[in-house]
Protein backbone atom coordinates (compact mmCIF):
# COMPACT_ATOMS: atom_id res chain seq x y z
CA UNK A 1 0.00 0.00 0.00
CA UNK A 2 1.10 3.18 -0.68
CA UNK A 3 1.92 5.68 2.30
CA UNK A 4 -0.64 8.61 2.24
CA UNK A 5 2.83 11.02 3.34
CA UNK A 6 6.20 10.02 3.18
CA UNK A 7 8.90 12.27 4.49
CA UNK A 8 13.08 12.07 3.59
CA UNK A 9 15.66 13.94 5.86
CA UNK A 10 13.61 16.40 7.46
CA UNK A 11 15.53 19.10 8.78
CA UNK A 12 14.24 22.01 11.39
CA UNK A 13 16.88 24.97 11.65
CA UNK A 14 16.77 27.98 13.56
CA UNK A 15 19.29 30.65 12.96
CA UNK A 16 20.84 32.32 16.52
CA UNK A 17 23.07 34.09 17.60
CA UNK A 18 25.24 31.33 18.96
CA UNK A 19 25.02 29.66 15.29
CA UNK A 20 22.12 27.56 13.77
CA UNK A 21 19.81 25.42 15.85
CA UNK A 22 18.74 22.39 14.53
CA UNK A 23 15.77 21.22 16.26
CA UNK A 24 15.15 18.25 13.66
CA UNK A 25 18.17 16.54 12.42
CA UNK A 26 17.41 14.49 9.09
CA UNK A 27 14.32 12.37 10.37
CA UNK A 28 12.51 9.91 7.57
CA UNK A 29 9.20 8.43 8.07
CA UNK A 30 6.08 7.45 6.61
CA UNK A 31 2.33 7.63 7.70
CA UNK A 32 -0.08 4.95 6.12
CA UNK A 33 -3.79 4.48 6.94
CA UNK A 34 -2.98 3.97 10.79
CA UNK A 35 -2.27 5.99 14.20
CA UNK A 36 1.14 7.30 14.40
CA UNK A 37 2.94 8.15 17.79
CA UNK A 38 5.64 10.37 18.04
CA UNK A 39 6.90 10.82 21.71
CA UNK A 40 9.98 12.67 23.82
CA UNK A 41 10.14 15.02 25.97
CA UNK A 42 10.21 18.60 25.08
CA UNK A 43 12.70 20.31 23.34
CA UNK A 44 13.39 16.73 21.01
CA UNK A 45 11.55 18.17 18.17
CA UNK A 46 7.97 16.55 18.07
CA UNK A 47 5.84 19.71 17.88
CA UNK A 48 8.44 20.92 15.27
CA UNK A 49 7.87 17.81 12.97
CA UNK A 50 3.93 17.80 12.73
CA UNK A 51 3.81 21.69 12.02
CA UNK A 52 6.82 21.45 9.56
CA UNK A 53 4.55 18.64 7.06
CA UNK A 54 2.34 21.41 7.45
CA UNK A 55 4.46 24.15 6.61
CA UNK A 56 3.31 26.28 9.91
CA UNK A 57 7.37 27.42 10.68
CA UNK A 58 7.70 30.74 10.58
CA UNK A 59 11.05 32.89 9.42
CA UNK A 60 14.12 32.67 9.94
CA UNK A 61 13.29 29.07 11.17
CA UNK A 62 14.08 27.19 8.21
CA UNK A 63 12.57 23.42 6.90
CA UNK A 64 14.76 21.29 4.89
CA UNK A 65 13.73 17.87 3.43
CA UNK A 66 14.93 15.82 0.62
CA UNK A 67 10.89 15.72 0.42
CA UNK A 68 7.52 15.35 2.09
CA UNK A 69 5.45 13.57 -0.25
CA UNK A 70 1.47 14.11 0.14
CA UNK A 71 0.17 11.57 -2.20
CA UNK A 72 3.31 11.90 -4.45
CA UNK A 73 3.23 15.29 -4.40
CA UNK A 74 6.17 17.16 -2.60
CA UNK A 75 4.47 20.00 -0.42
CA UNK A 76 8.28 21.93 -0.27
CA UNK A 77 7.72 22.82 -4.24
CA UNK A 78 4.13 24.07 -3.50
CA UNK A 79 3.16 27.74 -3.23
CA UNK A 80 1.81 29.30 -0.12
CA UNK A 81 -1.21 29.81 -2.18
CA UNK A 82 -1.33 26.09 -2.80
CA UNK A 83 -0.25 25.03 0.59
CA UNK A 84 -3.66 26.98 1.95
CA UNK A 85 -5.83 24.35 0.19
CA UNK A 86 -3.61 21.21 1.57
CA UNK A 87 -3.91 23.03 5.20
CA UNK A 88 -7.29 22.23 6.58
CA UNK A 89 -8.77 20.12 3.31
CA UNK A 90 -5.79 17.37 2.95
CA UNK A 91 -3.52 17.98 6.19
CA UNK A 92 -5.41 19.07 9.37
CA UNK A 93 -3.99 19.52 13.02
CA UNK A 94 -5.18 19.81 16.85
CA UNK A 95 -3.29 21.84 19.06
CA UNK A 96 -2.67 21.50 22.46
CA UNK A 97 -4.77 23.90 24.32
CA UNK A 98 -8.19 24.71 23.03
CA UNK A 99 -7.64 28.37 24.58
CA UNK A 100 -5.52 29.80 22.17
CA UNK A 101 -6.48 27.73 18.98
CA UNK A 102 -10.41 29.32 19.33
CA UNK A 103 -11.44 32.88 17.84
CA UNK A 104 -12.74 34.26 21.32
CA UNK A 105 -14.61 36.61 19.96
CA UNK A 106 -16.69 34.36 17.03
CA UNK A 107 -19.63 31.94 18.08
CA UNK A 108 -18.59 28.36 17.80
CA UNK A 109 -21.56 27.69 15.23
CA UNK A 110 -19.67 30.53 12.62
CA UNK A 111 -16.30 29.27 13.36
CA UNK A 112 -17.02 25.43 12.42
CA UNK A 113 -19.53 26.70 9.29
CA UNK A 114 -16.29 28.71 8.14
CA UNK A 115 -14.20 26.04 8.17
CA UNK A 116 -16.52 24.29 6.36
CA UNK A 117 -17.18 27.02 3.42
CA UNK A 118 -13.71 27.32 2.99
CA UNK A 119 -13.18 24.57 1.64
CA UNK A 120 -16.80 23.07 -0.02
CA UNK A 121 -19.49 25.19 -1.92
CA UNK A 122 -22.42 24.94 -0.08
CA UNK A 123 -24.84 27.27 1.27
CA UNK A 124 -25.11 28.77 4.73
CA UNK A 125 -27.90 26.39 6.23
CA UNK A 126 -26.62 23.29 4.85
CA UNK A 127 -23.09 24.01 6.45
CA UNK A 128 -25.82 24.61 9.86
CA UNK A 129 -26.59 21.18 9.66
CA UNK A 130 -22.97 20.03 8.50
CA UNK A 131 -21.77 21.40 11.91
CA UNK A 132 -24.80 20.45 14.25
CA UNK A 133 -24.06 16.77 12.79
CA UNK A 134 -20.47 16.69 13.32
CA UNK A 135 -20.93 18.28 16.95
CA UNK A 136 -23.56 15.70 17.12
CA UNK A 137 -20.11 13.03 16.21
CA UNK A 138 -17.77 14.57 19.01
CA UNK A 139 -20.86 14.01 21.35
CA UNK A 140 -21.30 17.64 22.33
CA UNK A 141 -24.83 17.23 24.36
CA UNK A 142 -26.84 20.44 23.48
CA UNK A 143 -25.53 21.01 19.86
CA UNK A 144 -27.58 23.93 19.11
CA UNK A 145 -27.11 25.66 22.41
CA UNK A 146 -22.75 25.18 21.38
CA UNK A 147 -23.45 26.64 18.00
CA UNK A 148 -24.77 30.01 19.68
CA UNK A 149 -21.78 30.30 22.14
CA UNK A 150 -18.53 31.56 22.26
CA UNK A 151 -15.57 29.62 23.40
CA UNK A 152 -15.25 30.94 26.63
CA UNK A 153 -18.17 29.28 27.68
CA UNK A 154 -17.07 26.31 26.82
CA UNK A 155 -14.70 23.57 29.33
CA UNK A 156 -11.66 22.45 27.90
CA UNK A 157 -12.77 19.09 27.19
CA UNK A 158 -15.60 20.59 25.20
CA UNK A 159 -13.32 23.38 23.86
CA UNK A 160 -11.07 20.33 22.11
CA UNK A 161 -13.85 18.36 20.93
CA UNK A 162 -14.86 21.93 19.34
CA UNK A 163 -11.43 21.61 17.43
CA UNK A 164 -12.05 18.10 16.62
CA UNK A 165 -15.07 18.63 14.86
CA UNK A 166 -13.64 21.73 13.25
CA UNK A 167 -10.38 19.64 11.90
CA UNK A 168 -12.66 16.92 10.51
CA UNK A 169 -15.19 18.60 8.83
CA UNK A 170 -13.58 19.18 5.83
CA UNK A 171 -13.15 15.76 5.77
CA UNK A 172 -9.40 15.84 5.58
CA UNK A 173 -6.81 12.73 4.81
CA UNK A 174 -4.68 13.24 7.59
CA UNK A 175 -5.02 14.35 11.30
CA UNK A 176 -1.82 15.80 13.18
CA UNK A 177 -2.72 15.64 17.08
CA UNK A 178 -0.29 18.14 19.02
CA UNK A 179 -0.75 16.90 22.09
CA UNK A 180 -4.52 16.98 22.17
CA UNK A 181 -5.21 16.12 25.44
CA UNK A 182 -2.18 17.12 27.90
CA UNK A 183 -4.44 20.74 29.31
CA UNK A 184 -7.68 17.72 30.00
CA UNK A 185 -8.15 15.63 33.29
CA UNK A 186 -8.04 12.09 32.80
CA UNK A 187 -11.37 11.20 32.61
CA UNK A 188 -11.94 13.61 30.05
CA UNK A 189 -8.82 12.75 28.30
CA UNK A 190 -10.48 9.16 27.35
CA UNK A 191 -13.49 10.46 26.06
CA UNK A 192 -11.58 13.39 23.51
CA UNK A 193 -9.35 9.67 22.74
CA UNK A 194 -12.22 7.52 21.74
CA UNK A 195 -13.93 9.85 19.33
CA UNK A 196 -10.80 10.95 17.60
CA UNK A 197 -10.31 7.13 17.34
CA UNK A 198 -13.74 6.14 15.82
CA UNK A 199 -13.45 9.15 13.37
CA UNK A 200 -10.18 8.03 11.94
CA UNK A 201 -11.26 4.59 11.73
CA UNK A 202 -15.12 5.76 10.03
CA UNK A 203 -13.15 7.81 8.02
CA UNK A 204 -9.84 6.07 6.96
CA UNK A 205 -7.62 8.52 7.91
CA UNK A 206 -3.89 8.64 8.69
CA UNK A 207 -3.17 9.88 12.43
CA UNK A 208 -0.09 11.25 13.62
CA UNK A 209 -0.16 11.54 17.67
CA UNK A 210 2.42 13.81 19.05
CA UNK A 211 2.56 13.11 22.89
CA UNK A 212 4.52 13.16 25.73
CA UNK A 213 2.33 10.66 27.26
CA UNK A 214 4.10 7.32 26.75
CA UNK A 215 1.17 5.31 28.50
CA UNK A 216 -0.96 7.08 26.63
CA UNK A 217 0.78 6.63 23.20
CA UNK A 218 1.37 2.75 23.71
CA UNK A 219 -2.57 2.17 24.43
CA UNK A 220 -3.54 4.62 21.42
CA UNK A 221 -1.26 3.85 18.73
CA UNK A 222 -0.86 1.50 16.08
CA UNK A 223 3.28 2.24 15.33
CA UNK A 224 5.44 4.77 17.96
CA UNK A 225 8.47 6.92 16.57
CA UNK A 226 10.61 8.11 19.73
CA UNK A 227 12.51 11.13 19.25
CA UNK A 228 15.58 12.59 21.17
CA UNK A 229 17.31 15.63 20.25
CA UNK A 230 15.59 15.89 17.02
CA UNK A 231 16.37 12.45 15.97
CA UNK A 232 14.49 9.35 15.84
CA UNK A 233 15.83 6.77 18.46
CA UNK A 234 13.75 4.31 18.23
CA UNK A 235 10.86 2.99 16.04
CA UNK A 236 8.38 0.30 17.66
CA UNK A 237 5.28 -1.54 17.37
CA UNK A 238 2.48 -0.03 20.14
CA UNK A 239 1.71 -2.76 21.95
CA UNK A 240 5.82 -3.97 22.25
CA UNK A 241 6.66 -0.33 23.76
CA UNK A 242 7.25 -1.67 26.91
CA UNK A 243 9.92 -4.34 25.72
CA UNK A 244 11.26 -1.12 24.00
CA UNK A 245 15.24 -1.49 23.29
CA UNK A 246 17.00 1.54 23.37
CA UNK A 247 18.52 3.08 26.75
CA UNK A 248 16.30 6.05 26.44
CA UNK A 249 12.97 4.68 26.03
CA UNK A 250 13.92 2.32 28.92
CA UNK A 251 14.83 5.16 31.16
CA UNK A 252 11.48 7.24 30.25
CA UNK A 253 9.67 4.02 31.22
CA UNK A 254 11.22 3.59 34.33
CA UNK A 255 10.97 7.31 35.76
CA UNK A 256 6.98 6.53 35.31
CA UNK A 257 5.92 5.77 38.65
CA UNK A 258 3.48 3.09 38.60
CA UNK A 259 0.27 1.66 40.77
CA UNK A 260 1.13 -1.76 40.29
CA UNK A 261 4.79 -1.51 41.38
CA UNK A 262 5.60 0.58 44.48
CA UNK A 263 9.23 1.81 44.58
CA UNK A 264 11.15 3.69 47.33
CA UNK A 265 12.80 5.97 44.50
CA UNK A 266 11.90 6.35 40.58
CA UNK A 267 14.89 5.78 38.22
CA UNK A 268 15.99 9.17 36.77
CA UNK A 269 17.15 9.16 33.45
CA UNK A 270 21.21 9.66 33.07
CA UNK A 271 21.48 10.91 29.31
CA UNK A 272 24.18 9.39 26.82
CA UNK A 273 26.13 11.90 24.67
CA UNK A 274 26.24 9.69 22.34
CA UNK A 275 22.49 9.00 21.80
CA UNK A 276 22.00 12.62 20.32
CA UNK A 277 25.32 11.71 17.80
CA UNK A 278 23.47 8.14 16.59
CA UNK A 279 22.17 8.39 13.59
CA UNK A 280 18.37 8.68 12.87
CA UNK A 281 16.39 5.17 12.68
CA UNK A 282 13.73 5.25 9.69
CA UNK A 283 10.61 5.39 10.59
CA UNK A 284 8.97 3.60 7.92
CA UNK A 285 6.85 1.19 7.61
CA UNK B 1 7.31 -2.17 49.95
CA UNK B 2 9.17 -0.74 53.09
CA UNK B 3 7.61 2.92 53.86
CA UNK B 4 9.68 5.20 55.07
CA UNK B 5 9.22 5.47 58.92
CA UNK B 6 6.89 8.30 60.23
CA UNK B 7 8.21 10.36 62.26
CA UNK B 8 6.11 10.40 65.85
CA UNK B 9 5.51 13.30 67.58
CA UNK B 10 3.49 11.91 70.21
CA UNK B 11 0.62 10.89 67.15
CA UNK B 12 0.39 14.84 66.86
CA UNK B 13 -1.80 16.26 63.96
CA UNK B 14 -0.51 19.13 61.77
CA UNK B 15 -3.22 19.57 60.25
CA UNK B 16 -6.74 19.26 61.37
CA UNK B 17 -9.51 20.71 59.28
CA UNK B 18 -12.80 20.28 60.10
CA UNK B 19 -16.51 21.26 57.98
CA UNK B 20 -14.61 23.85 55.96
CA UNK B 21 -16.58 25.50 53.18
CA UNK B 22 -14.91 27.91 50.44
CA UNK B 23 -17.13 30.17 48.09
CA UNK B 24 -16.23 32.71 45.29
CA UNK B 25 -18.29 35.27 44.37
CA UNK B 26 -22.54 36.13 46.12
CA UNK B 27 -25.88 35.44 46.02
CA UNK B 28 -27.11 34.70 42.39
CA UNK B 29 -23.41 34.05 41.49
CA UNK B 30 -22.06 32.10 44.58
CA UNK B 31 -19.83 28.78 43.52
CA UNK B 32 -19.40 26.41 46.69
CA UNK B 33 -15.71 25.34 45.23
CA UNK B 34 -15.23 23.10 48.73
CA UNK B 35 -18.39 21.90 50.13
CA UNK B 36 -18.42 20.66 53.87
CA UNK B 37 -14.28 19.21 53.63
CA UNK B 38 -13.26 16.81 56.97
CA UNK B 39 -9.66 15.37 57.32
CA UNK B 40 -6.97 15.82 59.05
CA UNK B 41 -2.84 15.15 58.28
CA UNK B 42 -0.27 13.38 61.03
CA UNK B 43 2.75 14.95 61.52
CA UNK B 44 5.36 13.28 59.37
CA UNK B 45 2.65 12.27 56.90
CA UNK B 46 2.29 12.68 53.24
CA UNK B 47 -1.75 12.91 52.30
CA UNK B 48 -2.90 13.88 48.79
CA UNK B 49 -5.88 15.33 47.04
CA UNK B 50 -6.74 14.29 43.81
CA UNK B 51 -10.16 14.75 41.51
CA UNK B 52 -10.35 16.27 38.32
CA UNK B 53 -10.01 20.19 37.41
CA UNK B 54 -12.68 22.01 39.24
CA UNK B 55 -13.44 19.44 42.02
CA UNK B 56 -11.47 22.01 44.96
CA UNK B 57 -8.55 20.25 45.46
CA UNK B 58 -6.43 23.59 44.95
CA UNK B 59 -8.67 25.74 46.26
CA UNK B 60 -8.75 23.70 49.92
CA UNK B 61 -4.75 24.92 49.68
CA UNK B 62 -5.48 28.17 48.68
CA UNK B 63 -7.52 28.25 51.72
CA UNK B 64 -5.60 27.18 54.18
CA UNK B 65 -2.85 29.81 53.15
CA UNK B 66 -4.68 32.40 52.94
CA UNK B 67 -5.31 33.11 49.39
CA UNK B 68 -8.90 32.08 48.91
CA UNK B 69 -10.33 34.74 51.63
CA UNK B 70 -14.00 33.38 51.75
CA UNK B 71 -14.32 30.53 53.99
CA UNK B 72 -15.61 28.77 57.35
CA UNK B 73 -14.89 26.04 59.09
CA UNK B 74 -12.17 25.29 61.23
CA UNK B 75 -8.69 24.92 60.32
CA UNK B 76 -5.99 23.73 62.79
CA UNK B 77 -2.21 23.85 62.02
CA UNK B 78 -0.23 22.19 64.78
CA UNK B 79 -3.04 22.01 67.12
CA UNK B 80 -3.19 26.11 66.70
CA UNK B 81 -6.50 27.18 65.15
CA UNK B 82 -6.32 29.89 62.34
CA UNK B 83 -7.80 33.15 62.32
CA UNK B 84 -8.63 35.52 59.04
CA UNK B 85 -5.30 37.47 59.72
CA UNK B 86 -2.69 34.96 60.04
CA UNK B 87 0.83 35.47 62.26
CA UNK B 88 4.04 35.69 60.78
CA UNK B 89 4.37 32.20 62.93
CA UNK B 90 2.29 30.78 60.05
CA UNK B 91 3.97 31.38 57.73
CA UNK B 92 7.03 29.82 59.25
CA UNK B 93 5.06 26.93 59.64
CA UNK B 94 2.87 26.46 56.29
CA UNK B 95 4.69 27.22 52.67
CA UNK B 96 3.07 26.49 49.07
CA UNK B 97 4.87 25.12 45.99
CA UNK B 98 3.08 25.93 42.92
CA UNK B 99 2.01 24.18 40.02
CA UNK B 100 4.12 26.33 37.17
CA UNK B 101 7.54 26.98 37.52
CA UNK B 102 7.45 29.88 34.61
CA UNK B 103 4.74 31.76 36.63
CA UNK B 104 5.61 31.69 40.01
CA UNK B 105 9.48 33.00 39.75
CA UNK B 106 9.37 37.12 39.24
CA UNK B 107 11.25 37.21 35.93
CA UNK B 108 13.64 39.92 37.02
CA UNK B 109 14.72 38.49 40.10
CA UNK B 110 17.78 36.28 39.91
CA UNK B 111 18.10 32.82 42.37
CA UNK B 112 19.81 34.86 44.96
CA UNK B 113 17.50 37.68 45.27
CA UNK B 114 14.21 35.55 45.42
CA UNK B 115 15.43 33.37 47.90
CA UNK B 116 17.70 36.37 49.80
CA UNK B 117 14.50 38.50 50.07
CA UNK B 118 12.20 35.30 51.87
CA UNK B 119 15.24 34.89 54.55
CA UNK B 120 15.66 38.49 54.85
CA UNK B 121 11.34 38.45 55.52
CA UNK B 122 11.57 35.81 58.08
CA UNK B 123 14.12 37.43 60.15
CA UNK B 124 16.80 35.14 59.69
CA UNK B 125 20.71 37.22 59.82
CA UNK B 126 22.84 34.44 57.94
CA UNK B 127 21.23 34.83 54.45
CA UNK B 128 24.58 34.42 52.89
CA UNK B 129 25.02 30.84 54.42
CA UNK B 130 21.28 30.03 54.33
CA UNK B 131 21.26 30.82 50.32
CA UNK B 132 24.17 28.38 49.76
CA UNK B 133 22.77 25.82 51.96
CA UNK B 134 19.19 26.00 50.51
CA UNK B 135 20.01 25.84 46.43
CA UNK B 136 22.91 22.46 47.50
CA UNK B 137 19.68 21.08 49.09
CA UNK B 138 17.63 21.15 46.58
CA UNK B 139 20.51 19.78 44.23
CA UNK B 140 21.21 23.07 42.54
CA UNK B 141 24.78 23.99 43.91
CA UNK B 142 26.85 27.45 43.35
CA UNK B 143 26.86 27.82 39.73
CA UNK B 144 22.69 28.45 39.83
CA UNK B 145 22.87 31.36 42.24
CA UNK B 146 23.23 34.53 40.12
CA UNK B 147 21.11 32.96 37.57
CA UNK B 148 17.81 34.38 36.36
CA UNK B 149 14.73 32.33 35.61
CA UNK B 150 14.83 32.39 32.12
CA UNK B 151 18.36 30.71 32.46
CA UNK B 152 16.86 27.81 34.01
CA UNK B 153 14.84 24.56 33.00
CA UNK B 154 11.54 23.96 34.05
CA UNK B 155 12.81 21.58 36.55
CA UNK B 156 15.64 23.92 37.65
CA UNK B 157 13.16 26.29 38.13
CA UNK B 158 10.61 24.16 40.20
CA UNK B 159 13.71 23.24 42.34
CA UNK B 160 13.80 26.99 43.00
CA UNK B 161 10.87 27.32 44.18
CA UNK B 162 10.85 24.18 46.51
CA UNK B 163 14.13 26.28 47.97
CA UNK B 164 12.12 28.98 48.61
CA UNK B 165 9.48 27.07 50.03
CA UNK B 166 11.71 25.54 52.43
CA UNK B 167 13.82 28.79 53.18
CA UNK B 168 11.55 29.38 56.09
CA UNK B 169 12.37 25.98 57.58
CA UNK B 170 8.53 25.11 57.52
CA UNK B 171 6.98 21.92 58.71
CA UNK B 172 3.83 21.44 56.83
CA UNK B 173 4.49 22.12 52.57
CA UNK B 174 1.77 22.45 50.50
CA UNK B 175 2.20 21.14 47.02
CA UNK B 176 -0.05 22.31 44.17
CA UNK B 177 0.68 19.80 41.13
CA UNK B 178 4.49 20.35 41.49
CA UNK B 179 5.06 17.96 38.81
CA UNK B 180 2.57 18.40 36.14
CA UNK B 181 4.36 21.03 34.39
CA UNK B 182 7.43 18.83 34.14
CA UNK B 183 8.56 15.88 31.28
CA UNK B 184 8.30 12.48 33.05
CA UNK B 185 12.34 12.39 33.05
CA UNK B 186 12.34 15.44 35.27
CA UNK B 187 9.59 14.40 37.56
CA UNK B 188 10.90 12.00 38.79
CA UNK B 189 13.90 13.58 39.56
CA UNK B 190 11.64 16.38 41.45
CA UNK B 191 9.42 13.96 43.35
CA UNK B 192 12.85 12.23 44.76
CA UNK B 193 13.92 15.29 45.60
CA UNK B 194 10.75 15.93 47.54
CA UNK B 195 10.54 12.37 49.17
CA UNK B 196 14.74 12.93 49.62
CA UNK B 197 13.59 16.22 52.01
CA UNK B 198 10.80 15.32 53.52
CA UNK B 199 13.09 12.57 55.05
CA UNK B 200 15.94 14.93 55.97
CA UNK B 201 13.79 17.77 57.37
CA UNK B 202 11.01 15.62 58.84
CA UNK B 203 8.13 17.60 56.55
CA UNK B 204 4.56 17.06 56.33
CA UNK B 205 3.17 17.16 52.90
CA UNK B 206 -0.03 17.85 51.90
CA UNK B 207 -0.12 17.29 47.96
CA UNK B 208 -2.45 18.39 45.18
CA UNK B 209 -2.20 16.24 41.62
CA UNK B 210 -4.60 14.68 38.84
CA UNK B 211 -2.26 11.88 38.45
CA UNK B 212 -3.16 8.72 40.90
CA UNK B 213 0.45 7.26 40.59
CA UNK B 214 2.15 10.68 41.44
CA UNK B 215 -0.07 10.32 44.55
CA UNK B 216 0.57 6.76 44.63
CA UNK B 217 4.00 7.13 44.94
CA UNK B 218 4.43 10.10 47.06
CA UNK B 219 1.70 9.71 49.70
CA UNK B 220 0.50 7.64 52.56
CA UNK B 221 -3.36 8.40 52.67
CA UNK B 222 -5.32 10.11 50.15
CA UNK B 223 -8.90 12.24 49.48
CA UNK B 224 -10.28 11.76 46.56
CA UNK B 225 -13.16 15.09 45.65
CA UNK B 226 -15.79 15.59 43.37
CA UNK B 227 -17.54 19.12 42.74
CA UNK B 228 -15.88 20.69 45.59
CA UNK B 229 -16.82 17.27 47.94
CA UNK B 230 -14.77 14.98 49.32
CA UNK B 231 -16.19 11.27 48.72
CA UNK B 232 -13.53 8.82 49.95
CA UNK B 233 -10.75 9.08 52.06
CA UNK B 234 -8.56 6.01 51.80
CA UNK B 235 -4.73 4.53 52.20
CA UNK B 236 -2.40 4.13 49.40
CA UNK B 237 -2.02 0.40 50.11
CA UNK B 238 -6.14 0.00 49.30
CA UNK B 239 -5.62 2.35 46.12
CA UNK B 240 -3.04 0.37 44.65
CA UNK B 241 -5.19 -3.11 45.41
CA UNK B 242 -8.06 -0.70 43.28
CA UNK B 243 -9.89 -1.34 46.72
CA UNK B 244 -12.03 1.89 45.89
CA UNK B 245 -15.54 2.02 47.25
CA UNK B 246 -16.98 5.19 46.28
CA UNK B 247 -17.91 4.65 42.49
CA UNK B 248 -16.49 7.93 41.32
CA UNK B 249 -12.90 6.73 42.69
CA UNK B 250 -13.05 3.73 41.31
CA UNK B 251 -14.16 5.70 37.47
CA UNK B 252 -10.61 7.72 38.31
CA UNK B 253 -9.02 4.15 39.15
CA UNK B 254 -10.06 2.37 36.10
CA UNK B 255 -8.84 5.71 33.81
CA UNK B 256 -5.75 6.36 35.06
CA UNK B 257 -4.25 2.52 34.52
Amino acid sequence: MNPLLDIENLWVRFPTRQGTFDAVRGISFSLGRERLGIVGESGSGKSMTGRAILRLIRPPGIVEADHIKLGGVDLLEKSEKEMRDVRGERISMVMQDPKFSLNPVMTIGDQIIEAYRLHNKASKSTAWTKALEMLEAVSIRNPERVMRAYPHEMSGGMGQRIMIAMMLIPNPEILIADEPTSALDVSVQRQVLDIMDKLVKERGMGLIFISHDLNLVADFCDRVLIMYAGRIVEVCDADKLHDAQHPYTRGLLNSLPRLDTPRDRLDVLTRDPSWSDAPSVSGRA
Amino acid sequence: MVRRPKRERSGMKMLEIDGLDVWFGRDRDRVDAVKQATFDVASGESFGLVGESGSGKSTILRAITGLAPTWSGNIKVGGQRIERKRARAFYKQVQMVFQDPYASLHPRHSVDAVLGETLHLHGFRDIDARVVRLLDDVGLGQKFRFRYPHQLSGGQRQRVAIARALAPEPELLLLDEPTSALDVSVQAEILNLLADLRQEHGLTYLMVSHDLSVVGHMCDRLAVMKDGEIVEIMDVADLRAMKATHPYSQHLLQASV
